[in-house]
């Protein structure tokens, strides 16, 4: 039986990495991901936690060391925010290309210049191509939960994942959250079988110099090429929405609580109006759906929580009956929109019925967003398409 | 017991035919020796982009004969990093891993996570070969390129700047072996090589290792400009034990006899110095002469 406590969500993400039983944890400390670090370093130098902590001096150092340790068969943990993550940049491609099954805390912060602290979504967004699966809690519970399913996703089908949550409003926030126990959690997650191939005896060339077109090994063997190596990624991370459902279910088995795998609705069974966001922005667009509901507009929220792989078929499930969509999200791909909303409205193209879609960015850099004012930015779309708007910004 | 004849070094051959190195390659050499001295099996090398990526062959064949983890350019120090703490915590004993990075991803590229592990004192050999700039892009400048040098990113004025020196750097981090070492005397490198795999913690080795196609000069003559190279002062042989520093092979016997060859001696068989001026050439003979004095000063110092 799990215990509750009040905790942050960066104890949480700790905590779920020690109850993990990682082997082997590397961090920079980046505000507001630093508790992390601190936390599990405190863990392991007390004994709580048997695992390898390299105080590394970058981030970049910090994920190609992880990359490395789980190469030759360790369980890893690694954290970071906003231009950490940035610095990663070129290793969360190799560790995506190297099929390893890290599990990276992503404490959502705006990414300088200028220089916020605060909490938006461009830091993980900006990373959405470099074939990591990400997936976006709403609140501190889910990301204890979404840490120890991400363990058994990556493991089952070796690629990375970012488990993001919002800087502050939940890194920062104490709350009540039910802390699994050390049993529960081993019987969910074995430990991780050893595929590094270190026998003392084989040598092995990993992640070498390869040609566009498939050749032959020494025994004449037919290899695969460059981009043979790429298809397989590409398929097999779209095939882990998959994985993420049956993770999700297990886990609600075992634990009693399920966060709706990659995409969750909140009053979208009778709803007219649809309400689509991310992380702790789409739990607060709850709160402006109920006050929709209360002046009789039927509206409900859709909640994106994976975001790569995109979950198409769940998001046109969703939205091919409801008359309107409108998006909030903190990010912007700039010179054009908001990231979700074009990947939802890319989505919609292969739906024979779309609703008007609306998207609003919002809360950048820790700008405040009140559900009122979602309510009121949501009801403006409902009489009436608002394309690609920022909300609360002065000219 | 030093090593005096190829009858001592061990017979197997790490690296088998089919590598993608040039012809004359002082990398080539550097490696086949540097492996003879580590354990067959008990091997993981960690390689970032560059000519050891090369070396190593083209998927899905390799030549040679350890675990070789490839890593992004800047990460070798990391990823070594990473997988001694890997092996550790999965059980794995008994393992040397060996970083090998060129000077690029050593002085330049490579120096941040460097420095770290070097700080953290991570348990492992990190081997620069040194080929004096950026050889696998085709000879752009590095910060290891020596005064006067024409590289492709130096073309008409040549380099302006000494070598950085590197050795200081590494030795701020206080570290228990550190040594350099040659392809033109192997034993003194293979017997380097073989106590460094003994000493904990971390270890440091550089190896000036001539470039035919980046330094100009024919392939047959790797071993005459290694030679060269340490008889006229520019690379000098050692090794600092627990901060003990004491001249080795023929750098000893120079420092013995007090006679060493001209800087032009060395650079007269390479075309990256053909366009070298008066005052470089004067520069780049002080330069040599000041570091070449300070390893004598620090060798009677240490041993007297």
């Amino acid at each position: 039986m799990g215990q509750i406590e009040i905790i942050t969500a960066n104890t949480a993400a700790a905590i779920a990495a020690k109850l993990c039983r990682v082997q082997v944890v590397s961090a920079y400390p980046i505000t507001p991901q630093t508790p992390v670090t601190e936390e599990l370093a405190a863990m392991v130098e007390s004994g709580d936690l048997k695992a390898e902590y390299i105080t590394v001096e970058s981030e970049h150092s910090a994920l190609a060391s992880v990359v490395a340790a789980s190469q030759v068969g360790a369980r890893v943990f690694t954290a970071t925010s906003a231009n950490g993550l940035l610095y990663m940049h070129e290793m969360l491609h190799w560790a995506a290309g190297s099929r390893v099954p890290i599990v990276m805390a992503c404490v959502n912060r705006g990414v300088g210049a200028p220089w916020t602290i605060l909490n938006d979504q461009q830091d993980t967004i900006a990373q959405r191509d470099t074939g990591w699966i990400q997936m976006y809690c709403r609140n501190s519970q889910e990301v204890i939960d979404t840490m120890i399913q991400a363990y058994r996703i990556a493991e089952q089908i070796q690629i990375p994942i970012m488990v993001c949550y919002d800087g502050f409003i939940l890194s920062h926030a104490s709350t009540p959250v039910d802390v699994p126990s050390q049993d529960e959690v081993d019987r969910f997650l074995p430990s991780l079988e050893d595929r590094s191939g270190i026998d003392g005896k084989t040598p092995m060339n990993v992640n070498p110099l390869i040609l566009s077109d498939p050749r032959p090994d020494a025994n004449g063997v037919l290899m695969p090429g460059y981009m043979e190596f790429r298809y397989r990624l590409q398929q097999d991370i779209l095939g882990s929405l998959e994985a993420i459902k049956s993770v999700d279910n297990e886990f609600r088995d075992t634990f009693g609580r399920s966060w709706g795998g990659s995409v969750w609705g909140y009053r979208m069974d009778d709803a007219e109006h649809a309400i689509v966001s991310m992380g702790s922005l789409a739990s607060e667009c709850t709160v402006a759906a109920d006050q929709l509901r209360r002046e009789g507009i039927k509206a409900g929220v859709v909640g994106v929580r994976v975001y790569r792989p995109f979950p198409s078929s769940q998001i046109i499930e969703f939205l091919s009956g409801v008359r309107t969509a409108t998006f909030f999200e903190k990010d912007v791909s700039y010179g054009y929109q908001g990231a979700l909303a074009m990947d939802a409205k890319a989505a919609m193209y292969e739906s024979k019925s779309r609703p008007e879609i609306s998207s609003y960015v919002v809360g950048l850099g820790g700008r405040d967003v009140r559900p009122e004012q979602l309510a009121e930015a949501t009801l403006k779309c409902v009489n009436g398409p608002v394309q690609h708007c920022w909300l609360n910004v002065s000219g | 017991m030093a090593t005096t004849s190829v009858k001592q070094l061990p017979k197997t051959e790490m690296i088998l035919p089919g590598t993608r190195s040039c012809a004359g390659c002082g990398l080539m050499l550097t490696y086949r020796h540097a492996l003879k001295a580590l354990d067959e099996g008990k091997t993981i090398v960690a390689v970032p982009a560059s000519c050891m990526t090369v070396l190593h062959g083209v998927y899905p064949i390799t030549p040679v004969k350890v675990v070789c983890i490839n890593n992004p350019f800047a990460a070798t120090g990391a990823a070594a990093s990473g997988i001694v703490a890997g092996l550790k915590a999965t059980g794995k004993s008994d393992y040397t891993v060996v970083a090998f990075a060129g000077d690029g991803g050593t002085y330049d590229i490579g120096i941040q996570a460097l420095s770290g592990a070097l700080e953290r004192g991570v348990n492992f050999i990190y081997i620069c070969y040194d080929n004096e700039g950026y050889m696998n892009t085709g000879t752009q400048r590095s910060s290891a390129s020596p005064m006067g040098a024409v590289t492709s990113t130096t073309p008409i004025l040549a380099k302006l700047q000494h070598k950085k020196d590197m050795i200081r750097i590494v030795e701020a981090h206080d570290l228990p072996y550190i040594a350099t070492g040659s392809p033109a005397f192997p034993f003194d490198l293979f017997d380097k090589v073989k106590y460094a795999k003994d000493v904990l913690g971390s270890r440091y080795i550089e190896v000036h290792a001539p470039c035919p196609p980046g330094w100009g000069f024919p392939n047959k003559d790797l071993v005459k400009i290694g030679k060269l190279a340490v008889e006229s002062g520019i690379h000098v042989l050692f090794e600092i034990r627990e901060g003990r520093f004491s001249l080795t092979s023929q750098s000893l016997v120079m420092a013995k006899k007090g006679r060493k060859k001209n800087v032009s001696d060395y650079i007269k068989g390479q075309t990256r110095f053909k366009r070298i001026s008066g005052d470089h050439l004067a520069q780049l003979q002080e330069f040599t002469d000041r570091k070449w004095n300070e390893s004598l000063e620090r060798h009677f110092r240490d041993n007297p």
